[in-house]
């Protein structure tokens, strides 16, 4: 395969290459989330009626969701201070536990939507829920992004090797976390 | 054969293969380069049978056949929709910025070659699938290229089921593959600059391409979130742009034109670069006002949020906010007028070559003041009330999308073609590609700016049914409009011609054959793997042109302050 | 110039031409400057032998102000245009006049309906006249319509009025228009609807009083199909 061009070895900015362009990816993500967000708040506010339907969102459930991701948030950050300290195999066990909490959101998520689906609140029983289902499945599409880049960081971790990548993989993990944090109050609380 | 076939990638050398697979910033420039020519192939063909059908209604179109209604939608949704995703941004974002980036910054490639290469290949996806779309049941998305909801949301409105669900996909795709993209140019641009390169070092066209690749990934976000609800519209019966569920379809044009104004000046800062470059080198001069040209593209780009709405002033919108988006469209000529005002001033005392790239720079800013001033008419919300969806939209966009699309990209593969392919273009073919193309451009458009003041309005198959428009004299103008268009096709071969042979067999070039100062031009031509046998250092900026005490009016950004600009290794390749 | 080609066939067609005007004056007074200013420099500056160019960075006042001076000329006239603009934006679509007489236009996929008052001259009664892509009107009498689509978005265009208004589904809106001559006019659909978008030619037919009260006379009442949006449904309290 090719060999980094030294162009990826220059910092003039001061800023590691990589870590500036995550920064990059998580401003599209921001303007992408907030597009779909900023168009359900708006047409929240003109369908009062919707608090009907929002009302059978489960907020125990959303609420655990989001202890589950602060937690894998901070094996994350544990995963970046081991690489910090070079080392390579502890940063990558964190980084799987890491995965492991995004895997339990997606299993109480797949639970959760059962039992809606079940229950009659499919995706087109109501505006709201075509929202709902939307935006939690997008964030869900970034959750499972972030757990398969993530488990390929781990296997070079493990090695020694790229321990730079584990910082940035946390950081799009801690961004994932923080569109949870503005779901959840949207999609659960709001009642 | 020359060009990048005599330079085999150092790490494979498995023929056809290494190009489908490199992660060389040329190779995938070029990847961009012709895969934009071939589309605006499609996109160019697509007009010329609809606009035979607007001469010549109800008659079978050469190579075509008769057009139907629903054919005609469709083939004036996709001429819009390929012109400026699989055309203008491929060619002039994608192709110059993957090729210019890593040269002009003095670097060996762009920061994620792996990332580069994976954009092209979803690019390249995202055309298959779009041209797919030709061939499905129902035909391609016939709901032009802003895809209004309801007609694009519901097949039962549109009759292009599986065409409308393709095109957002599609689109979908080719967004993504630009934000890829994108990732590598900002961070090259800010991260990798050779040493000694400050901020204004950088070439001008640098910095269009970084800006708009800010401002692409700053606003396309909403419209992806408006794509996958309009698929989940088609596809899963949800109701966003629904008013029988509570949707709204107003939601998808905010969506659509919150990215859809930026994304004009996505493709417009690009060509400026482009022409700027060429303006500096042919006139011998610095750039007027370089910092300037900065701030207003920056000033530009950021105004270019705050005017959307200008496209929804009849749309039912509340009218009070009309008067706002009035006010900011109007303001945004400024800048703009202010960077071609420098274009211009760079001009004087000059000593203006009129070599082919030359002519196509400056053609660019003549024809573009035209699509600027009638701009204006538009953004007057009083005066859009009539003119609104009618052909002088469409011959104002022209005359700014013309000019970006096919000028600035005529403009850019000629300059840089020496560069690219190691060998020459032809100079009198190039002429008269130039005069052909640039006469017909304006036989095309001007008698469309009095249709539509006359009347006309957009997307329709046959004028017969209206009275008030069905007259010998504005029939005249739409043939005359359609003859243009014949013309200006008819030419372009001579542009096809002139680029194979020359690529194959055109005079060998040296490295620097316009005499210029960016660090591209100290490469050979074309560069290897790698581009610069040692990576350079940077003295100066790019524009120092005829600096007084110095014998040759160029000074290249790599040379020491000591040394004289050595002409032995130029080679005298300076067209008149 | 836009009275060239279409006649001005209502009270506010003369301001949007006048406005056409101001702005063909004052940017195409801008562009041939431009334009000759940039034509003369390619002419004068032309390469010649042993001439060399000036080095000028376009930085100091004495330079800049050549392009500052036009530039803040640019932002004086935009004012100017603004401030014109808006006067006839907001005559013809914020403000509205007291009508003398509502219609309602029906958008459909793909022809028009309209819904005449009668001559009782009040919409939702049973002298209603409902008429296909035909528009009655009678000269000097100040409309409302009120405009509605049963399906996708489509546009009321009336060129001679120099009026349109995309019409959108689950919604009525409402704006206004004074027919000044007599005589008939092209109405179009101004938003892309569909294969049948080119098909939906209407005509608008404006007639003096007295025409018009004879038209009404002979014209086919359709009492129970006068009214058939879901806006007006709602408002009869209808589901």
């Amino acid at each position: 395969m090719t060999s980094r061009p030294i162009a990826t070895t220059r910092s003039v900015m001061g800023v590691p290459t990589g870590r500036l362009a995550v920064w990059w990816v998580l401003a599209s993500e921001t303007v992408l989330f907030g597009g779909l967000l900023g168009s359900y708040v708006m047409m929240r506010l003109r369908h009062g009626a919707w608090a009907d339907q929002a009302a059978n969102t489960n907020t125990w459930t959303g609420a655990f969701n989001t202890l589950v991701l602060l937690t894998s948030s901070l094996s994350a950050v544990l995963a970046h201070q081991a690489a910090e300290r070079a080392d390579g195999p502890k940063a990558a066990r964190l980084l799987r536990y890491t995965i492991l909490g995004g895997g339990v959101f997606l299993s109480v998520k797949a639970w959760e939507w059962t039992h809606e689906i079940t229950e009659g609140f499919t995706i087109t029983s109501s505006l709201f829920w075509s929202f709902y289902y939307t935006a939690a499945g997008l964030h869900a599409a970034h959750v499972v992004a972030g757990m398969v880049i993530m488990f390929i960081v781990s296997l070079t971790a493990a090695r020694n090797e790229e321990l730079h990548r584990v910082e940035n993989v946390g950081i799009y993990w801690h961004f994932v976390d923080v569109v949870w944090i503005f779901l959840f109050p949207l999609l659960y609380i709001a009642k | 054969m020359s060009g990048l076939a005599s330079h085999p990638a150092v790490h494979h050398d498995r023929g056809f293969v290494t190009y489908l697979w490199s992660t060389d910033h040329k190779v995938i420039a070029m990847q961009y380069l012709f895969t934009g020519m071939l589309m605006a192939l499609i996109g160019g063909f697509a007009v010329y049978v609809f606009r035979m059908q607007l001469a010549f209604p109800g008659q079978s179109v050469p190579l075509f056949g008769r057009v139907s209604s629903g054919q005609y939608n469709s083939l004036v949704t996709m001429h819009g929709t390929i012109m400026i995703f699989w055309v203008a941004m491929p060619v002039l974002l994608a192709a110059f910025g993957n090729f210019l980036i890593p040269l002009m910054l003095g670097c060996d490639d762009m920061v994620f070659p792996r990332v580069n290469r994976l954009s092209y290949q979803v690019f390249l996806l995202s055309a298959v699938v779009l041209v797919a779309s030709f061939a499905v049941p129902g035909g391609a998305f016939g709901g032009a290229w802003t895809a209004y909801p309801p007609l694009s949301a519901n097949a039962a409105y549109n009759l292009t089921r599986y065409g409308a669900t393709l095109w957002v996909v599609a689109v979908a795709l080719e967004f993504v593959a630009f934000l890829l993209g994108g990732i590598n140019f900002i961070t090259t641009a800010m991260n990798s600059r050779a040493p000694g390169m400050r901020m204004f070092d950088v070439p001008i066209v640098v910095w269009m391409i970084v800006i708009a690749s800010i401002l692409f990934m700053a606003s396309v976000g909403p419209l992806i979130a408006g794509a996958v609800m309009l698929v989940f519209d088609q596809v899963l019966g949800t109701g966003f742009y629904d008013p029988a569920t509570g949707g709204d379809p107003i939601l998808w044009q905010h969506l659509f034109w919150f990215f859809g104004h930026p994304e004009v000046y996505v493709v417009l800062l690009p060509a400026m670069g482009i022409v700027a470059e060429v303006i500096a080198v042919f006139s011998r001069k610095k750039l007027f006002g370089f910092r300037t040209i900065v701030y207003t593209a920056v000033a530009t780009g950021v105004i270019s949020f705050f005017v959307w709405a200008h496209h929804q002033f009849v749309a039912g919108i509340d009218p009070r906010m009309a008067s706002l988006f009035t006010i900011t469209t109007l303001i945004i000529s400024v800048p703009i007028a202010e960077m071609v005002f420098c274009y211009i001033a760079t001009l004087y005392g000059g000593s203006i070559t009129l070599a082919t790239p030359m002519l196509w720079a400056l053609a660019f800013v003549a024809e573009f003041l035209l699509g600027g001033v009638t701009g204006i008419f538009l953004g007057a919300a009083g005066a859009d009330i009539y003119l609104h969806d009618t052909y002088f939209v469409l011959a104002h966009f022209h005359y700014t999308f013309f000019p970006i699309a096919i000028i600035g990209a005529f403009t850019g593969i000629t300059f840089w073609f020496p560069k690219m392919f190691g060998r020459m273009m032809d100079e009198r073919l190039g002429k008269i590609h130039f005069w052909v193309t640039i006469i017909a451009f304006n036989v095309i458009f001007i008698p469309l700016f009095i249709t539509g003041a006359a009347g006309d309005h957009r997307r329709i198959f046959d004028y017969s049914g209206f009275p008030d428009l069905a007259t010998p004299g504005l029939q005249r103008l739409r043939i005359t409009a359609t003859m243009g268009l014949v013309s200006l096709l008819a030419v372009q071969p001579v542009f096809f011609y002139n680029f194979i042979r020359s690529m194959v067999r055109g005079p060998i070039a040296s490295a620097n054959p316009w005499r210029a100062n960016t660090l591209e031009w100290s490469a050979p031509s074309p560069p290897p793997h790698g581009n610069f046998a040692e990576l350079p250092v940077v003295y100066r900026g790019p524009y120092e042109y005829s600096t007084e005490d110095r014998e040759e009016d160029f000074w290249p950004q790599h040379l020491p302050d000591d040394s004289p600009t050595p002409v032995a290794s130029v080679g005298d390749r300076r067209s008149a | 110039m836009i009275s060239w080609y279409v006649t001005q066939a209502s009270s506010y067609a003369a301001d949007v031409d006048d406005l056409f005007l101001l702005i063909a004056l004052i940017v195409g007074a801008f562009f041939l400057a431009a334009e000759l200013v940039l034509f003369w420099l390619i002419v004068k500056f032309r390469a010649r032998p042993g001439v060399k160019a000036r080095y000028l960075a376009g930085e100091k006042t004495s330079e800049t102000k050549w392009v500052s001076y036009p530039h803040y000329l640019v932002l004086v006239f935009d004012i100017i245009i603004v401030a014109a603009a808006l006067r006839v934006w907001f005559d013809v679509k914020i403000d509205l006049p007291p009508a003398e007489e509502r219609v309602r236009i029906i958008a459909q996929q793909w022809a028009w309906t309209f819904v005449h008052a009668g001559p009782d001259g009040q919409l939702d009664t049973a002298d209603d006249i409902r008429t296909v892509n035909v528009l009655n009107l009678q000269v000097n009498r100040l409309y409302h319509f009120e405009l509605h689509s049963k399906d996708t978005l489509h546009s009321f265009s009336v060129p001679a009025f120099r009026l349109k208004q995309d019409a959108v589904p689950g919604r009525s809106i409402v704006g206004w228009f004074r027919p000044t001559v007599t005589g008939e006019f092209d109405i179009q659909c101004a938003e892309l609807c569909g294969i049948g978008h080119g098909l939906m030619a209407a005509r608008v037919r404006i007639r003096s009083a007295a025409a018009q009260a004879a038209w009404m006379e002979t014209a086919p009442r359709m009492p129970q199909l006068a009214a058939v949006t879901p806006a007006v449904t709602a408002r009869r309290g209808e589901r």
